[in-house]
C-alpha cells in the first residue's frame, strides 16, 4: 500500500529531478510487481471458479443423460427451482448465523478489553490468555465439534445439570437442538472476533478514558461515547470474519442439528452436490449464497463501516 | 488410435454410451469457459481429448511393479504392533508389487464427487482398485468408468460365491469383484432396551422416542422400511411402494421420534448414548461391541434386512491393471480370504474361506454375520437396480425428506 501511495504522489515529484521521476517509475514497476504474485493467485483459485461455478449453474439436464451429465445451457429456472425450494433454509442460515454473531461479540469483546486493556503493561498474562483465545485452533473443527456432541450428550454432565435444575424438562436434551447448531457456530467462529477486536483495543489509547473520566463522564458513557466508536473497526471485521463463514457452515448443522429445524444452507448444497449429484441445483444456491452475503456485507459496511475497512 | 466397434453386443453398448457422454462433454468444452474450467478444477481435459477411455490406456504392469488401492477405513487386516497390513506384506513378497493402499473412501457419494470428472474425461485417478458399493459399482460400470477385467489373471475368481457372481449390474463379474458384504439391519443398546426389537416398527415405541437414529444411506433405510410394508425390494418397486415407506420415514421425523439420520456417525451417538436404538450396519456393530464392551446387540427385522457388497474396480486409465487383477486374485484366495476376514467381521466373498477359517480362529466358523447361514440369507434381499433417472428421482425425495 505504501508504494501505491508513493505512486499517487507522482505529480509533486513532477516537478522535481529527472532521476527522482526514474527511481519514482521504478518503484511503481516493483509495485506492481509485487501485486502480481496476489493477483495470479485470485485469478486462478477465485475469478475462474467463479466463472465456471456459474456457467455450471445454469446446466441443463438433457434427456436420457446419465448421472452427472449435463449439457451447457442458459437455463435460468435453476434459479427458480432452487431458491423456490430452499429459502426456508437461506432464511435460517442468516439467522443463525446472526444470532451466533452476536453471541460471540457479547462473549468476546469483553474478553479482547481483558486482555488489551485491563491486562495492558502484563505481557505474561496477556500472551498466555491469548494463547488460550486461540487455542480451540490447535485441533481440528470437527473434532471439537464432535467434542461438543459428547459434552451435550443426554447422558452427559451437562443436561444432567440443567435437568436436575428444572432448566431442562426430564426428557429434554440439548443436541440436535437449533441451540446446539447456534452454540456450535458461536463457539467455533469466537476467536474470529475476538482476534481483530484485540487487535484494535490493543492501540486504544487509555488516556482517552482518563480524559472521560476527568470530564465527568460514567464509565458506561464513557465506553458508549469513546471506547466503543474508537473500536468500530474491530468489531465490524470481527462481525464480517465471523457472519460469512457461519452463514456457509454446514458441519455444526450436520453434526449438532437434526432433521426439521437446523438445516442450514450448507448442508443442501452439500446434499445436492453429493447425493442427489445435481450440479447445475447445487451451483445456482452457491452463487446466490455469495451474492446474498455479498449484499448483506455491503450493506452492513455502508451502514457502520468505516474508511479503515474498505 | 482408430477404433471399430467391439463384435461383442455388451462392450458395444458400453463404447456407443461412452461417444455420447463425450459428445455431451465435447459440447460443454465448446461453451467458452465453462467446460474447461470443470476440467480445470479436477485436472482433467473436459473429454475433448480423443484418447479417453479404456482402449488407449497402456498398461505398465510389467514395468511398474506397483497397484494403488482405494478402500473404506477398518477394512483390512492391520497389526498395531507393526503397523502393517500384513496379507499386503505377504503379497509383496510373494510377486514384488508394492501395494500403495490407502483409505481415501469415506462415502460413496463423497468419492464419486471427487473423482467422476477425471472418470468422465477418461483420466488416470491415481488409482488402480477402488471399493465402492454395489449401487454406485452398478453407476460407474454403467457410466464406463471402469475397465474389463481379465479373468485369466484372477484365476481364483471362480472362488466367488455362487450368488454374487451374476449380480444385476455385472453379470459375470467381468468389471468387478466382491470385497466384503454386510447387512443393514436393526440394532439396539442391550441394557436400555431390555426386550430388545423384532421389527423395524419396533423403533417407533414411544419409550424410545428421540432416541432412534436411522442411516442416510438410502437403499437401507428405505430398504428397510419397504420390506416392513411388504415390499419385495429386489422385485420391480417403484415411486408408489417407495412414497409410503418416505411416508413413515417423514412421520417419525416430524414426531421427534427419530432424532437424526445419520452416516457412519451413528456409531458415536450409540456410544454417548444420545441413540438408543437404530438402523445400522452389520460389522460396525460387531466392531463396537468390541471396541466399548459387549453393549449391543444386532438383528435383522423380522420383515427382512438389506445385503450389500462392496466391489473392487479398476478405474478407466489405470496403467496398473494387471498387477490389480494379481492382487485380486490373491485376496480371492481361501486361506486370504478367511485372513481379512477374522479382522473385518464382515461377510466374506470367497467359497471355501470358511474351512479356512478353522486354522485361523475356530470360533469366527459359525458366526453367521462372516459366514451367513441359509436361514440368515433367506431373510435379506439386495435393493434393485435403479436406472439414472430413478436414482435421480428417489434421491432427491430422500435428501427433502431427511431435511436436506
Amino acid at each position: 500500500m505504501a508504494l501505491l501511495a508513493g505512486e499517487r504522489k507522482s505529480p509533486v515529484i513532477h516537478q522535481r529531478g529527472a532521476d527522482e521521476i526514474s527511481s519514482a517509475k521504478r518503484r511503481s514497476r516493483i509495485g506492481y510487481l509485487l501485486i502480481l504474485p496476489g493477483f495470479i493467485f485470485l485469478l486462478l483459485f477465485f475469478v475462474l471458479p467463479v466463472f465456471s461455478l456459474l456457467a455450471t449453474s445454469l446446466y441443463t439436464k438433457p434427456p436420457g443423460a446419465d448421472i452427472g451429465q449435463f449439457a451447457p445451457a442458459l437455463q435460468f429456472s435453476n434459479y427458480t427451482d432452487v431458491l423456490s425450494g430452499y429459502w426456508p433454509e437461506f432464511l435460517r442460515s442468516f439467522g443463525f448465523a446472526l444470532v451466533a454473531t452476536v453471541a460471540a461479540l457479547l462473549i468476546g469483546y469483553p474478553m479482547a478489553y481483558l486482555v488489551a486493556v485491563r491486562l495492558r503493561g502484563h505481557a505474561l498474562l496477556q500472551g498466555i490468555l491469548l494463547v488460550l483465545i486461540i487455542a480451540p485452533f490447535f485441533t481440528s473443527f470437527i473434532l471439537r465439534t464432535q467434542a461438543w456432541k459428547q459434552i451435550l450428550a443426554d447422558e452427559g454432565p451437562v443436561v444432567a445439570v440443567l435437568r436436575a435444575v428444572s432448566l431442562l424438562p426430564p426428557d429434554g436434551r440439548l443436541t440436535a437442538t437449533a441451540f446446539a447448531v447456534v452454540c456450535g457456530l458461536t463457539y467455533n467462529f469466537l476467536p474470529f472476533m475476538t482476534l481483530p477486536i484485540y487487535a484494535n483495543l490493543e492501540r486504544l489509547d487509555t488516556r482517552l478514558i482518563e480524559a472521560g473520566n476527568d470530564l465527568y463522564a460514567s464509565p458506561a458513557t464513557t465506553f458508549r461515547t469513546v471506547t466503543l466508536p474508537l473500536s468500530m473497526p474491530g468489531v465490524i471485521a470481527g462481525t464480517l470474519l465471523t457472519f460469512i463463514p457461519a452463514a456457509g457452515d454446514y458441519i455444526n448443522s450436520a453434526l449438532l442439528g437434526n432433521n426439521q429445524d437446523t438445516t442450514m444452507i450448507g448442508q443442501v448444497i452439500d446434499s445436492l452436490f453429493f447425493r442427489v449429484v445435481d450440479y447445475p441445483g447445487a451451483s445456482a444456491l452457491s452463487f446466490v449464497l455469495m451474492l446474498a452475503i455479498l449484499f448483506l456485507v455491503i450493506l452492513y459496511v455502508r451502514r457502520f463501516g468505516t474508511k479503515e475497512i474498505l | 488410435m482408430p477404433t471399430s466397434p467391439p463384435e461383442d453386443p455388451y462392450l458395444r453398448r458400453l463404447v456407443a454410451a461412452q461417444l455420447t457422454r463425450r459428445r455431451l462433454l465435447a459440447g460443454a468444452g465448446g461453451l467458452s469457459l465453462a467446460g474447461l474450467l470443470a476440467a480445470c478444477g479436477t485436472g482433467g481435459s473436459g473429454g475433448t481429448s480423443p484418447s479417453g477411455g479404456a482402449q488407449a490406456v497402456e498398461d505398465l504392469s510389467e514395468s511398474e511393479k506397483i497397484v494403488n488401492w482405494a478402500n473404506w477405513t477398518l477394512y483390512l487386516d492391520y497389526d498395531d504392533t507393526t503397523q502393517k497390513y500384513p496379507t499386503l506384506e505377504a503379497f509383496t513378497a510373494a510377486s514384488g508389487i508394492d501395494v500403495n493402499y490407502s483409505e481415501d473412501i469415506d462415502s460413496n457419494t463423497g468419492y464419486f464427487g471427487k473423482v467422476q470428472a477425471q472418470l468422465a474425461s477418461g483420466k488416470d485417478i491415481g488409482q488402480d482398485i477402488i471399493t465402492v458399493t454395489d449401487w454406485m459399482a452398478d453407476r460407474m460400470i454403467r457410466l464406463g468408468f471402469t475397465q474389463e477385467l481379465n479373468h485369466a489373471n484372477i484365476p481364483n475368481a471362480k472362488n466367488i460365491l455362487a450368488n454374487l457372481q451374476d449380480v444385476g449390474f455385472d453379470p459375470g463379474r467381468k468389471h468387478s469383484l466382491t470385497w466384503q458384504s454386510g447387512f443393514a439391519g436393526i440394532a439396539w443398546n442391550k441394557e436400555a432396551v431390555p426386550g430388545g426389537l423384532k421389527t423395524v416398527a419396533d423403533l417407533w415405541k414411544p419409550e424410545l422416542k428421540g432416541r432412534v437414529e436411522v442411516l442416510d444411506e438410502m437403499r437401507d433405510t428405505m430398504g428397510l422400511l419397504m420390506m416392513e410394508n411388504g415390499v419385495n425390494i429386489e422385485e420391480n418397486w417403484g415411486t408408489d411402494e417407495f412414497e409410503n415407506a418416505l411416508d413413515v420415514l417423514r412421520k417419525q421425523i416430524a414426531s421427534g421420534q427419530i432424532r437424526q439420520v445419520k452416516g457412519n456417525s451413528y456409531k458415536e451417538d450409540l456410544i454417548s448414548g444420545d441413540a438408543l436404538a437404530v438402523i445400522a450396519w452389520s460389522g460396525d456393530i460387531t466392531q463396537l461391541n468390541f471396541e466399548e464392551g459387549d453393549k449391543w446387540e444386532f438383528a435383522i427385522p423380522e420383515a427382512g434386512g438389506t445385503l450389500w457388497s462392496d466391489n473392487m474396480l479398476v478405474p478407466v486409465a489405470s496403467p496398473h491393471k494387471t498387477n490389480a487383477e494379481k492382487l485380486m486374485d490373491y485376496y480371492y484366495d481361501p486361506v486370504n480370504a478367511a485372513t481379512v476376514a477374522a479382522y473385518v467381521n464382515y461377510i466374506c466373498p470367497v467359497e471355501g474361506a470358511r474351512e479356512a477359517m478353522e486354522a485361523i480362529d475356530p470360533e469366527l466358523v459359525d458366526n453367521p454375520l462372516i459366514f451367513p447361514t441359509e436361514e440368515y440369507l433367506a431373510n435379506v434381499q439386495v435393493v434393485r437396480s435403479l436406472s439414472a433417472d430413478e436414482d435421480t428421482e428417489f434421491s432427491s425425495l430422500f435428501q427433502k425428506a431427511i431435511g436436506v
